[in-house]
């Protein structure tokens, strides 16, 4: 069995009195695409930061396919970093940047221009080599910072919050993109971002973070469907909490449970309730057309209000809206729900 | 080797950083700052006049000298000429600065701004000796001032007590004008720096409410142009309090403070003397400094 | 941005104003150029008597004004340079690093051209006197550096201001060392601001006067050569041509010092 790509032994980092990480243990898989997920300041950019070099931890150890690299420079480091705010050289052409970490190898003129082309090829800019940076677009500079740092064959890439400058079409776009040429190259590739959507999108596993701990690791599935804790529940996704007297009137057991608003069926006030679903009866309070789904406000007999999403399948504007302060019943599957920790 | 040298470094962050400040800090420190207490200390020395050398022993009585009444009659005269200047210079100073700031465009802006600012750097010397030419009895203001009649009038200002001379090449007048043309840039940047902070929109709003221009010019842009005059009037009054050149070269025998200092620590060597008379423009600056940091005149700087 | 301004037109009497304002600046200047030709020995006459290109053949001739101007020059370069090491080095300490006395340091630096020329001139002059130095070119060079070093820090500590992003982490990153992220990203980046600082320094130390007058014991700058010609006119004609001299070395590299200044800054707005 090949070792881990990147291996965290309970790492921390303090600014201070600030721990910006905090014990961290965390095995990354050879050739996955993971996601470090979480607000902003929750540590998920020092680790990365770690893992380059640009930042040494407080305690702990770090290994790179089983090597300690904790106290290496990122110059001695296999691995490469595509910036937040890209960072290409602003004096050099595209070719210069891109060959930027060959040249300092020292590889030859010849070979070196080739390797440049067949990047160019694979982020698909073709032709590209004179031009200098401030003549792209942010959407082709993206594409050269990620070229500059795959022409090195680093053992692992990584992806520090990349697409954050991009508009939303172009950044959909660059997440099928991105996939796709980390499975034509194979390399293990770690993603910072605080999306959600982008994380779930694109990676094989998330780890999400919060105040310099990670709070659960999974598949995106599992994260989504079977969220740990209630900050996971809450940060990824939309979800309805319920505990209490509400969680026991609706499942007999009293312990919290969460609910995502699209598995949740908005029925008329009398409708049966079939065995393998759990009901909630209330009144509709809000009604927010989005034109692909609805969203409803519901408020329980109990007084708790949840969300419900339903798509707008044959309805039109007209026909959602008359459900505001309306009685409703809900309905979902038994299935649908996850308890909670804490 | 040397990524074997650069790896030792990165390791150690405050090493590189004291490598990188020591030999700076150093300069500073030792050149410097060590200067400036050798001219504290110097200050507290005295000069035996029967030997001319210097004493080097802990005495106040120099600090006496200091204030005897040529000298405070010297600190008086300059700090007199200093505001006088910075007054010029801030009435001469405004209207450019004021064109540069709102009217100029985005290219013109960058010309004129250049064309300010290379005599602020550059020329000193030869920017005062220029005045020689123009000032002198058979030079060309005489000239123009003979062209239109005006004689009686240089010969009436000449005549005066304390500001007149033989001659507007040696005179307090003569040094005043050269003063205010030496300075001048360090006035004009400043008000400029300031004006450029007035947004848009609030001179509009003063039109829009009501006011004239001339009202919008007395109650929006002079105040808020108030930080950069007195930010100038911080370099105006300090290199006049301290300059030597210009009262050496364009005045007549009644000192001004650079020039004492200048003087004694030439001819007779009294560098107690010298140091002494220096701590006048630096105790007279350190109070404009917090006079002047009370009306936010450094974020104009 | 004020630059909307000129949409609207500035008055008649606020643009008389300002054009009289930039004349008093420039005519001076001018006098000095015309007079350069002047064929009055004795006074300093106008109009002038006659036109002359033979002041200049003088003063090529003058073995006391070459060995100012080699003297001058020497300084010059010298404390340039040294400028040039010390500031950038300041510089790169205070842009990359946070550290306790910070705004100290920024402050220490700027008080040589914040004081009057004066107080440093008779600083060192004390402290020269105080360790018995003998005066020598290097006391002068030493007196220089201490006004050209913030020029060269200001310049450049700006424009690592203005460098976009993480540039140096992104060498790093790519395989470079310390030396190599300096030579291929730090340099280029701040070429111009180097060069920027680097003429201020030159213009400042080459027509300096105050300082020198306290550093030079009997040596003989240029500008110390015009001072004296200041006090003690012997020589008017070759003094014009001397001061004409002056004006063009130390106004075009200072003129080109703010052109890349302020090209620097445009790019900047452009982005």
């Amino acid at each position: 069995m090949t070792n881990p790509a990147i291996q965290f032994e309970k790492i921390s980092r303090h600014f201070g009195d600030v721990k910006a990480v905090d014990e961290v243990d965390l095995e990354i898989r050879d050739g996955e695409f993971f996601s470090m997920l979480g607000p902003s300041g929750s540590g998920k950019t020092t680790c990365l930061r770690m893992i380059a070099g640009f930042d040494r931890p407080t305690s702990g150890r770090i290994l790179l396919y089983g090597q300690d690299v904790s106290d290496l420079p990122p110059f001695q480091r296999d691995v490469n970093t595509v910036f937040q705010d890209y960072a290409l050289f602003p004096h050099m052409t595209i070719e210069g940047n891109i060959g930027y970490g060959l040249m300092i190898k020292k590889v030859p003129v010849s070979e070196r221009k080739r390797q440049v082309d067949e990047m160019l090829d694979l982020v698909q800019l073709p032709g590209f080599h004179w031009r200098k940076p401030s003549q792209l677009s942010g959407g082709q500079r993206q594409r050269v910072a990620l070229a500059r740092a795959l022409i090195n064959h680093p053992k692992v890439l990584l992806l520090d919050e990349p697409l954050g400058a991009l508009d939303l079409k172009l950044r959909q776009q660059m997440q099928v993109e991105l996939k796709a040429i980390q499975k034509k190259v194979g390399i293990t590739f770690i993603f910072v971002t605080h999306d959600q959507e982008e994380a779930l999108t694109m990676s094989d596993r998330i780890a999400v973070f919060r105040d310099g701990k990670i709070e659960q690791i999974g598949t995106p599935a599992e994260i989504y469907e079977r969220p740990a804790t209630t900050f996971v529940a809450g940060f990824v996704g939309t979800s309805n909490l319920i505990s209490g007297e509400t969680a026991k009137r609706i499942t007999g057991d009293a312990r919290m449970f969460s609910v995502r608003p699209e598995k949740i069926h908005l029925a008329t006030a009398n409708e049966k309730i079939p065995a393998e679903m759990y009901s909630a009866d209330g009144v509709v309070r809000e009604v927010i057309y989005l034109g692909l789904y609805t969203r409803y406000m519901v408020e329980l007999d109990g007084g708790e209000t949840l969300v419900v999403i339903e798509q707008n399948l044959k309805s039109t504007s007209m026909d959602v809206l008359k459900a505001k302060d309306q009685p409703t019943r809900l309905l979902w599957s038994k299935d649908h729900i996850n308890h909670l920790g804490a | 080797m040397l990524t074997r040298i650069s790896t030792y470094f990165y390791r150690r962050p405050n090493l590189s950083l004291a490598l990188l400040l020591g030999l700076p800090l150093l300069y500073m420190f030792v050149v410097y700052l060590g200067s400036l207490f050798a001219l504290l200390l110097n200050s507290f020395y005295y000069l035996e006049e029967f030997t001319g050398l210097v004493v080097r022993e802990f005495t106040l009585r120099t600090y006496v000298t200091v204030f005897s009444p040529t000298n405070l009659g010297i600190f008086g005269r300059t700090a007199g000429m200093a505001a006088a200047v910075t007054i010029a210079d801030a009435l001469i100073a405004f209207p450019l600065a004021y064109y540069i700031a709102k009217f100029a465009s985005r290219r013109a802006r960058t010309w004129l701004y250049i064309a300010v600012t290379v005599p602020l750097w550059s020329s000193y010397l030869v920017r005062v000796y220029s005045w020689k030419l123009i000032l002198a009895k058979e030079g060309i203001l005489s000239w123009f001032i003979n062209l239109f009649h005006m004689n009686f009038l240089l010969d009436w200002l000449l005549s005066l007590p304390e500001i007149g001379g033989s001659s507007l090449s040696l005179s307090p007048i003569g040094m005043f004008i050269a003063f205010c043309y030496i300075w001048l840039p360090y006035m004009i940047v400043p008000i400029q720096t300031a004006l450029e902070r007035v947004p848009k929109s609030l001179i509009e709003a003063s039109g829009d409410l009501g006011a004239s221009a001339s009202q919008t010019f007395r109650k929006v842009i002079l105040p808020l142009a108030y930080p950069g005059v007195i930010a100038g009037s911080i370099f105006t009054f300090s290199l006049t309090l301290g300059d030597f050149i210009v009262p050496q070269s364009l005045g007549n025998s009644r000192f001004f403070i650079g020039q004492a200092v200048y003087s004694h620590q030439g001819t007779s060597g009294n560098i107690p003397l010298a140091a002494a008379l220096t701590m006048g423009p630096v105790v007279i600056m350190i109070i404009y400094l917090l006079l002047a940091r009370k009306t936010g005149a450094f974020d104009a700087l | 941005m004020p630059s909307k301004y000129s949409a609207e037109k500035a008055s008649l009497g606020l643009r008389l104003g300002a054009l009289g304002t930039l004349l008093f600046l420039y005519v001076p200047i001018l006098i000095i150029f015309l007079y350069a030709f002047t064929t009055d020995e004795k006074t300093f006459s106008f109009p002038l008597p006659g036109l002359t290109t033979k002041w200049f053949g003088v003063a090529l001739g003058r073995a006391d004004l070459w060995s100012a101007l080699t003297l001058s020059l020497q300084i010059a370069l010298i404390a340039t340079a040294s400028a040039l090491i010390l500031g950038t080095l300041a510089a790169a300490a205070v842009y990359r690093s946070n550290f306790f006395g910070k705004d100290a340091i920024s402050l220490l630096l700027i008080l040589p051209i914040a004081l009057p020329g004066i107080v440093t001139g008779i600083a060192l002059r004390s402290a020269i006197g105080s360790l018995d130095i003998p005066f020598s070119y290097w006391t002068i060079v030493i007196g220089h550096a201490t006004f050209c070093i913030v020029v060269v820090y200001n310049n450049v500590l700006a424009r690592f201001r203005r460098m976009q992003g993480s540039q140096v982490e992104a060498s790093m990153d790519l395989g470079a060392n310390s030396f190599q992220t300096f030579r291929y990203v730090v340099l280029p980046n701040i070429a111009t601001a180097l060069l920027a600082g680097g003429m201020l320094a030159f213009a400042l130390s080459f027509d300096e006067v105050i300082v020198t007058t306290f550093t030079a014991g009997q040596q003989t700058t240029l500008p110390i050569w015009i001072f004296s010609q200041l006090t003690r006119p012997r020589d008017r004609p070759v003094t014009n041509v001397v001061a004409m001299f002056v004006i063009l070395i130390t106004f075009l590299p200072i003129f080109f010092a703010q052109k890349i200044s302020a090209e620097a800054s445009d790019t900047e707005g452009d982005k």
